[in-house]
């Protein structure tokens, strides 16, 4: 344990050697105890680096990672799904001549990605032919998740669900059957730089809040940008979502969606769709050659196919469209669309339809200069405020005006995230107490282990003792089963756990 | 050599349920009320109720019997409780006192809470069958058949839905249906205040737990309340595994998580971590069993059409114990469940039927081997660490309502032992509670 951490530290100073250094772990005993003294400062942390080469796993790599390691993978093809259920994790691809590390599904794997732990980040990998996603995160807070290629993974290419803080940026996605890059049930999350194509939906932000969607390029699928708030979500709203920015041409794909899924709704020829998204800004895109609609914005009951959900609100408020440059859109719409059209004596589909309860008045959403574009449900919506952006503003966008969202650079946060963490002190090791010993140990009741009190009685205040013990346990008692070996707790925790169970009292 | 008790307690069970093949005949006329004079000179023995909180709990500066889980050392998004290993719980229903707790474990063993003082809550919620009763669908009182089965108890503190159909907010309004429905428990609040205050036991207890020895209803749904939110379970070995313990889990249960999590099974979508719910209501398209027609669900409770044969999403920690599976014990396996969810969309709606069926109700093609790896992860998630003893004797004399198992039974027609048999449970599993 302690040969491990010396050489953790080590790996930080010899950091800068990291490609050309194979198996760090391997090579250091013998430097470890004469550095590592030296170096055993505090919060020094990071990284030994596993390397993975064709014929390895990655999973192995995984397996041998602790907290704050890097795994770099050379270019070949790579079979496998790889989960990370640890913290502080970092898979790196490496390309050489063009060459990308490529994870291969063959349709028959399920996921290639599947973390859960904080502090991840994964990028420069080619991931093609999985049967659900390329990268699926579930509750990780602190992703970054960039310079992936990802082909056709089938579900969803790039999917973190209850994720807070995260970063998706320079992906590029194609033929993916639902969304791309799908953002489920997360917070402050920035979707920037990527481009998705041939999908039937680029990027969708669903039951989200605190999203920027910017600098993206989303063509050539059903529908272009998604802000939707599913019913039926444990997690119930979407708000604050500034999609700015974005090249939204040409997603005039048919919709190859599975039967029953939410986007198998989502009319071909869809530049962006707000489906009950609050606080939606649509700012500074290009929005060209959407043959239905340029925007739609909607109520739920746009999808008919979904049982209600009392405790989810149906409707979009406040949605501002602002500047936005619009041409060439709904040059072929599809048959609901064209029947509204005509009631206005047109065949083309609008640039902005607002459609169902998202045309109201009360639901408080504007237009910046309506009359540019060719619009449907709109009469009753308000002017945005239209400020033009002078030079001065271009370079400096922390001086635009605020009633845009251009002086708005980013909606991660400043600080990351809590990381989901049991703290080694006396709070942590009453939860480890309570959860994993009180199944044996209660205080003073005779279970499957001696209570509380008895072990007290044994050891007094000799918290070293027993968190020896408790790493190794030995039969003592012989009306008592064995004690499994608790040594999957630290050493320091041990410890903690030992004193608080000599304290307690009640 | 002296065994552990609690290792006396799971033979016992074991022996118990064997013992019991033989009993042929059950008591004839179960609708007929067991008196309770005959048990009114059993005053002898003194209950006292515990002054600790159950091994879950613990003893907060207030007194207040309060959760303590490594759990509660993580997030979740808005506190909702989903996400994924290192998350939250939902918010809990905790904060009685230890006392109440305990009182809360007499009445719901208890058989003098139903009109015939025939049945407990625990006659179709027992703990040796996960606090369900191993039927199709549970039976009342006086022998009627009801139309869904008894959903687990372990971990109801974390529900803010509860029923089936998810139509009840808390404990204390649940438990008003299967307590006065005259098909389940047929008891009245008249009565049941009358027989409680009139027991010899009883007021005492309720002096313990409360101010003082009136016995009220609320109390009484206090009590009830105090109890069933101590039944916790989130110490499995899959619970080792999230919180960071790799070795806990062997490598096809590890091989089943990625299946259970992944986005072709997408069973993690709804069964979502750590409660393995996220408590919505769903509408998935079970068949029902053989000649009953479609139960509309959540529809009946809420109007809403399009929620037509949509129900909660159960928990599935403790799963392996509860079996038969889905609203009306609509399959007897937990392979033929998982197995429901890769037979194709809307298979099993029945014509004339538009569903509104969950998106996530797909057709993943999971091969059979996924589908056996899905059952080993099931079996990691479960965890009875923290059961609570059943009282080898209750203030009423009676004996502990339990649910009879389907080999003494099985045509699932009775919903108890009657009371008075000899050859009854008696005492198998149960100790009294070290003060």
């Amino acid at each position: 344990m302690k040969n491990l951490l010396l050489l953790t530290h080590l790996s930080t100073l010899v950091s800068f050697l990291k490609p050309s250094v194979a198996c760090l772990r391997t090579a250091l005993p013998l430097l470890g105890p004469l550095l590592g003294t030296l170096l055993m400062a505090p919060n020094m942390t990071v990284a030994a680096v596993h390397q993975v080469h064709p014929g390895d796993s990655i999973q192995a790599a995984v397996k041998a990672a602790v907290a704050g390691d890097e795994i770099v993978v050379y270019p070949g093809t790579y079979k496998e799904t790889v989960y990370i259920d640890k913290d502080d994790i970092t898979l790196r691809g490496v390309i050489v001549e063009g060459e990308w590390p490529n994870l291969e599904g063959s349709k028959q794997l399920n996921d290639a990605i599947l973390y859960s732990g904080n502090g991840f980040s994964v990028e420069w990998f080619k991931i093609t032919n999985y049967k659900g996603n390329a990268i699926m995160g579930q509750a990780g807070n602190n992703f970054s998740i960039r310079n992936n290629w990802i082909i056709d993974t089938g579900v969803y290419g790039i999917f973190p669900e209850f994720g807070e803080n995260g970063l998706i940026e320079n992906n590029v996605l194609s033929g993916i059957e639902d969304a791309a890059i799908y953002v489920g049930m997360c917070d402050h999350v920035d979707v920037r730089n990527n481009r998705v194509f041939d999908n039937v939906a680029g990027i969708e932000i669903e039951n989200t809040r605190h999203a920027l969607v910017e600098g993206n390029i989303a063509h050539n699928n059903t529908g272009g940008i998604l802000v939707f708030i599913t019913p039926g979500l444990p997690i119930k709203t979407s708000y604050d979502a500034i999609i700015r920015r974005n090249t939204i041409i040409n997603n005039n794909t048919p919709n190859f969606a599975i039967p029953g899924s939410l986007v198998s709704t989502i009319p071909a020829g869809t530049g962006m769709i707000v489906l009950a998204g609050d606080d939606v800004v649509i700012e500074d895109n290009i929005i060209s050659g959407n043959n239905t609609a340029g925007i739609i914005v909607t109520s739920q009951d746009f999808a008919t196919e979904v049982a209600g959900d009392p405790e989810s609100d149906p409707n979009p408020d406040r949605v501002q469209i602002r500047d936005n440059v619009m041409y060439d859109n709904g040059n072929d719409p599809v048959m609901d669309v064209k029947a509204l059209m005509l009631t206005q004596f047109s065949t083309r589909g609008p640039d902005i339809l607002a459609y169902k309860a998202a045309a109201d008045a009360e639901r408080g959403s504007c237009v910046s200069q309506k009359t540019a574009y060719r619009t449907y449900g709109l009469d009753d919506w308000q002017d945005c405020e239209r400020v033009t952006v002078r030079a001065a503003d271009a370079v400096a966008s922390a001086t635009a005006p605020p009633s845009t969202s251009r002086a708005v650079l980013s909606k991660m946060l400043a600080e990351p995230a809590t990381p989901r963490v049991i703290t080694v002190d006396a709070n942590g090791a009453e939860l480890v107490y309570q959860g994993i010993c009180a199944g044996c140990h209660t205080r003073n009741v005779r279970m499957i282990g001696p209570p509380v009190l008895a072990i007290q009685a044994q050891y007094g205040t000799d918290a070293q003792a027993l968190a020896d013990y408790i790493a190794a346990p030995t039969k003592k008692r012989p009306d008592f089963p064995s004690m499994p070996p608790q040594d999957h707790l630290s050493e320091a925790m041990r410890l903690e756990v030992a004193r608080y169970m000599l304290s307690l009292s009640r | 050599m002296q065994l552990p008790t609690r290792l006396l307690r799971v033979v016992g069970l074991a022996l118990s349920a064997a013992s019991l093949c033989q009993l042929a005949t059950l008591a004839s006329d179960q609708t007929q009320p067991l008196t309770l004079t005959s048990f009114s000179e059993r005053t002898a023995y003194t209950f006292t109720l515990s002054a600790h909180c159950p091994p879950a709990l613990r003893l907060d500066a207030e007194g207040l019997c309060r959760l303590s889980s490594p759990y509660q050392r993580y997030g979740s998004l808005y506190n909702q409780g989903v996400g994924g290993l290192k998350t939250g719980l939902p918010r809990v229903r905790d904060g009685f006192t230890p006392e109440q707790i305990d009182l809360g474990r007499y009445l719901f063993f208890d058989p003098i809470l139903s009109g015939n003082n025939r049945i407990a809550c625990s006659s179709c919620h027992d703990p040796a069958l996960g606090f369900s009763d191993g039927k199709q669908q549970s039976v009342g009182a006086a022998g009627t058949r009801l139309q869904r089965s008894a959903p687990s108890l372990w971990n109801v503190a974390f529900f803010n839905k509860l029923l089936w159909d998810g139509s009840k907010r808390s404990l204390e309004e649940q438990m008003l249906g299967p307590l006065y429905a005259p098909q389940e428990m047929a008891s009245s609040p008249l009565g049941l205040i009358d027989k409680l205050s009139n027991n010899a036991h009883y007021p005492a207890l309720f002096a313990q737990a409360f101010a003082d020895a009136t016995v009220t209803l609320d109390r009484i749904y206090r009590a009830l309340v105090a109890f069933e939110s101590s039944l916790i379970s989130l110490n499995s070995r899959y619970d080792w595994y999230a919180h960071g313990v790799h070795s806990a889990l062997t490598d096809n249960e590890l091989a089943g998580l990625n299946v259970f999590r992944s986005f072709v099974a997408r069973c993690a979508e709804c069964h979502t971590p750590p409660l393995f719910s996220n408590q919505q209501i769903a509408v998935i398209g079970v068949p029902e069993t053989a000649g009953k027609p479609l139960d509309p669900g959540a529809q009946a409770a809420t109007g809403d059409a399009s929620q037509r044969g949509g129900f909660r999403v159960p928990s599935l920690r403790n799963a392996v114990l509860t079996a038969p599976y889905m609203h009306a014990g609509n399959f007897s396996t937990l392979r033929e469940t998982v197995a429901f969810y890769t037979g194709g969309r809307g298979h099993a709606v029945p014509q004339g039927e538009d569903l509104k069926l969950h998106w996530h109700i797909w057709e993943p093609q999971l091969s059979d081997k996924e589908l056996d790896r899905l059952v080993d992860f099931l079996g990691a998630l479960t965890d009875q660490a923290f059961m609570p003893e059943i009282p080898a004797r209750l203030p009423s004399g009676l004996s502990p309502g339990r649910a009879l198992r389907s080999e003494q039974d099985p045509d699932g027609k009775y919903s108890y032992l009657a009371t008075e048999d000899p050859r009854r449970l008696h005492n198998d599993n149960t100790h009294e509670a070290q003060p």
